[in-house]
């Protein structure tokens, strides 16, 4: 009966086979804006240095793992630890655009970057894991993408004191904050995209003809509570002032895939969601995840003759993957805070970094050597862009204050009274989703 | 059914064995070529990134315990004719059983004792698991394959839900796990590494009593007559539902301890691939040892080392790491081929040896 051995030896295989690949994202090959050229050269030309995670390199190209690493004067190597892959068109992506950022501005900076650093990508990696082995490799400094990866963070903090970690989103190191934790060499940084989301929320307004406004939610925590808030506050907003019309009309569903990114068989398929929300007269969809979903399939409906939008996320090239139908997106702008905070740490000030939590450049929001946060106008805005600059105008110069109350949540209680405004504490811990919101609070 | 004794007749058709290996290696030495690397640069690096650092090299005795502990479950059933894919189910149930030990205890029992007891329970539910199994194989006449493999659905569906369920960490939804259990509930680790003395304890106490129980033991020597004929064994006086399910039993004990101790000692949290594939990766570890509980140690050891290792193909070549799956499954395959080539081989000879005879 070796016949049927051999059937359960293939069938392990291919088990093994699927789970390693069948994780990955499906969405990314077509979804990528622009790939870096430049084969890395990380020794030979420090300050045009990029490394591509996507480009074929050659052998002689591939740093030689050293057991004594022998920093150069200016070698400072790096360790980018990703949850998703490195061109998904998004959050990753995004930081990966950092990196490049921080190699133009500080010469002799390199990155070794780790992508799909998750357990259904790569069972049996943590996080932790990866940082050891770059540490290893010579990385003085690591940084973690996701708020997913704040234990590993943590952890790696207290293995390596003298390593300075970066944890990009995530709250240990906010003294004022809930959840803090003394760990000099752990620095948390953030941008107030709570703004980028109000922005995001008012084009879905301003362009929906059905009143339905979808927001495709990646798994429910306190960062993705407040910016589906957000989204609906200046949803609301725009609504009621530039369109003129009652907020009991405006319909805004949240709907939570479960992770970031599309993992098959463990989350729900953000394909199959946008495609219900297209189904059920949800004209414009504002994505939450790090990958384009709400892109593609908004395209796919606006070419079968759909009247449909989308706002993008995370990427100042979101647009580019259907120009037509998007409206914008609100952006991260990594590279500026990572400077700060990589040459805090090669002049040995990193320990006990403040917390950052920055707001955009109110002067021009899409500065990329001063503004975090961003907004790429769309085309599909239209003759609406005019009510967006104004919408803009008025956050910047603060005569626009969503956070002023009274503003209530989902059950009906307080979230911020009325003549107040809601506290950075208050919003950062959002504890429900907001009244006049359709979806899951926790 | 085959006998796991054939692989100790001499063998005629050992060249088949190695020159299908060597197929095996040259195929994926050139697929290695085509991403653009030097193989023997990928190799070299994959050797460093295994035993480079004492991190790595814990991490591969980390990795060794979860292999040796499933292989050794599987070389009881394999040996009794079962072909036990639920391992894997097994081990997320043993996941599952000892979270729940701990949640239940980590307020009211010292961490020694509620460590304890999760083992415990990892243990049982892993026997639970497989009794399932084995009894919808032998009471039920379902095929154990494919009961194994739905109740592989079942478990990974039951630890998913509770991690978004009634796990979930306050405030969050997310497939990223529970919280994780404080450090007073981590299994001690060597220095600041992920090896665990305990885990390795138990992975190499479970090997001796498999080696001993398989080749020196009435039970042993039994099960093998089950797995051979379970009818005529019946016959003959052996209750062989008896020997069935205590082969399950046996492989779930030890799939469901690999499963715990993946909470206690690896993760400190369940998640939904807690797992790690790990169990399918020892149905090919005894497989490729025939079924041999002496061949299970260094075969573990080798795909401990392919596992740990491949984290440096994304690392240092930008590759994808899923590549070492590719080689994982290239050697196997390539394994079973020279295995069939070989026993063709020897039937061969065998028939030219009866017409000169």
């Amino acid at each position: 009966m070796f016949a049927k051995r051999d059937t359960v030896a293939a069938l392990a295989t291919l088990g093994l086979l699927l789970a390693a690949c069948g994780a990955a994202p499906t969405a990314a090959p077509t979804a990528v804006p622009p790939k870096p050229t430049d084969p890395p050269k990380p020794t030979a030309a420090p300050v045009a240095a990029t490394v591509a995670p996507t480009a074929a390199t050659k052998p002689t190209d591939v740093p030689k793992p050293t057991d004594v690493p022998k920093p150069a004067a200016t070698d400072y190597k790096i360790g980018l630890i990703l949850v998703g892959p490195p061109n998904d068109g998004g959050w990753n992506q995004a930081h990966v655009e950092g990196s490049k950022y921080v190699m133009a501005k500080i010469p002799g900076v390199t990155f070794e970057i780790v992508d799909k650093v998750n357990p259904a990508d790569r069972p049996n990696v943590k996080g932790t894991q990866v940082a050891d082995d770059l540490i290893a490799r010579g990385a003085k400094m690591i940084i973690f993408n996701s708020d997913d990866f704040k234990d590993d963070a943590l952890e790696t903090a207290k293995k390596y004191p003298k390593i300075p970690v970066i944890h990009a989103s995530g709250d240990y190191s906010w003294k004022d904050g809930m959840a803090y934790k003394n760990q000099p060499n752990l620095a948390n940084l953030m941008g107030q995209m709570e703004y980028g989301k109000m922005m995001a929320g008012c084009a879905a307004a301003l362009n929906t003809e059905t009143g339905k406004i979808a927001f495709l939610g990646p798994l429910v925590n306190d960062e993705t509570r407040r910016l589906a808030s957000a989204a609906y506050l200046g949803a609301k907003y725009c609504w009621e002032t530039y369109r003129g019309k009652k907020a009991a009309d405006l319909q805004f569903k949240v709907t939570w895939i479960g992770f970031w990114f599309n993992i098959p068989g463990v989350t729900l398929d953000p394909t199959k969601v946008m495609n219900e929300f297209i189904n059920g007269g949800y004209d414009v969809t504002i994505s939450g995840l790090d990958t384009p979903e709400a892109a593609q399939e908004t395209k796919k409906a606006a070419a079968a003759g759909k009247k449909v939008k989308f706002v993008h996320y995370d990427l100042k090239t979101g647009c580019d993957i259907a120009p037509d139908s998007c409206l914008g997106s609100p952006y991260f702008n990594w590279g500026p805070e990572y400077v700060k905070a990589i040459k805090a740490a090669q002049d040995g000030k990193f320990d006990n970094y403040p917390f950052v939590w920055a707001e955009p450049d109110w002067k021009d929001i899409n500065n990329v050597d001063s503004s975090m946060v961003g907004f790429t106008m769309g085309k599909g805005l239209g003759a609406t862009s005019a009510d967006m600059d104004k919408f803009v105008k008025g956050l910047a110069d603060k005569s626009i204050n969503l956070w002023k109350g009274p503003i209530k949540y989902q059950d009906g209680s307080d979230f911020v009274k009325a003549g107040e405004t809601a506290t950075p504490k208050q919003i950062w811990y959002m504890a429900q989703l907001l009244q006049g919101m359709d979806g899951q609070s926790k | 059914m085959a006998t796991p004794a054939s692989a100790k007749t001499p063998s005629p058709g050992a060249a088949y064995r190695v020159g299908a290996i060597v197929v095996g290696l040259i195929f994926i030495a050139g697929l290695v070529l085509l991403t653009g690397h030097s193989p023997i640069d990928v190799l070299v690096a994959m050797v460093k990134a295994a035993f480079g650092t004492e991190d790595q090299f814990a991490r591969v005795l980390a990795t060794l315990v979860p292999l040796t502990l499933c292989a050794c479950g599987l070389i009881f059933t394999f040996n009794a004719g079962l072909y036990n894919l639920g391992v894997e189910g097994q081990m997320i149930i043993g996941g599952i059983a000892a979270t729940l030990a701990l949640r239940l205890l980590q307020d009211s029992a010292p961490g020694p004792v509620a460590m304890a007891v999760a083992i415990l329970a990892g243990i049982a539910g892993g026997v639970v698991w497989a009794l399932l199994a084995g009894a919808l194989n032998v009471f039920g006449r379902i095929s154990e394959i494919f009961a194994g493999l739905g109740l592989n659905f079942v478990a990974q569906g039951l630890a998913v839900y509770l991690i978004f369920g009634p796990w979930k960490r306050p405030g969050v939804a997310s497939m990223s796990g529970t919280a994780p259990f404080p450090e007073t509930l981590w299994l001690p680790t060597i220095g600041k590494t992920e090896a665990s003395p305990v885990a390795l304890i138990a992975g190499l106490v479970v090997l001796v009593f498999t080696v001993i129980v398989m080749r020196n033991t009435y039970f042993g020597l039994r099960l093998r007559a089950v797995g051979l004929n379970p009818r005529s064994s019946t016959v003959q006086g052996i209750p062989a539902t008896r020997y069935l399910l205590s082969a399950f039993a046996l492989s779930g004990a030890m799939a469901g301890l690999a499963g715990g101790l993946q909470v206690l000692a690896i993760f400190h949290r369940l998640i939904p691939n807690i797992s790690s594939n790990l169990g399918f990766l020892s149905l090919l570890i005894v497989m490729l040892g025939n079924f041999n509980a002496l061949f299970v140690l260094p075969l573990a050891f080798f795909f401990s080392a392919l596992n740990v290792g491949s984290l440096t193909l994304p690392i240092q070549f930008q590759l994808e790491s899923a590549l070492a799956g590719v080689i994982q499954g290239v050697l196997v395959l390539a394994a079973l081929i020279g295995r069939g080539l070989s026993q063709q081989a020897r039937a061969r000879a065998r028939a030219a040896a009866v017409r000169k005879g």
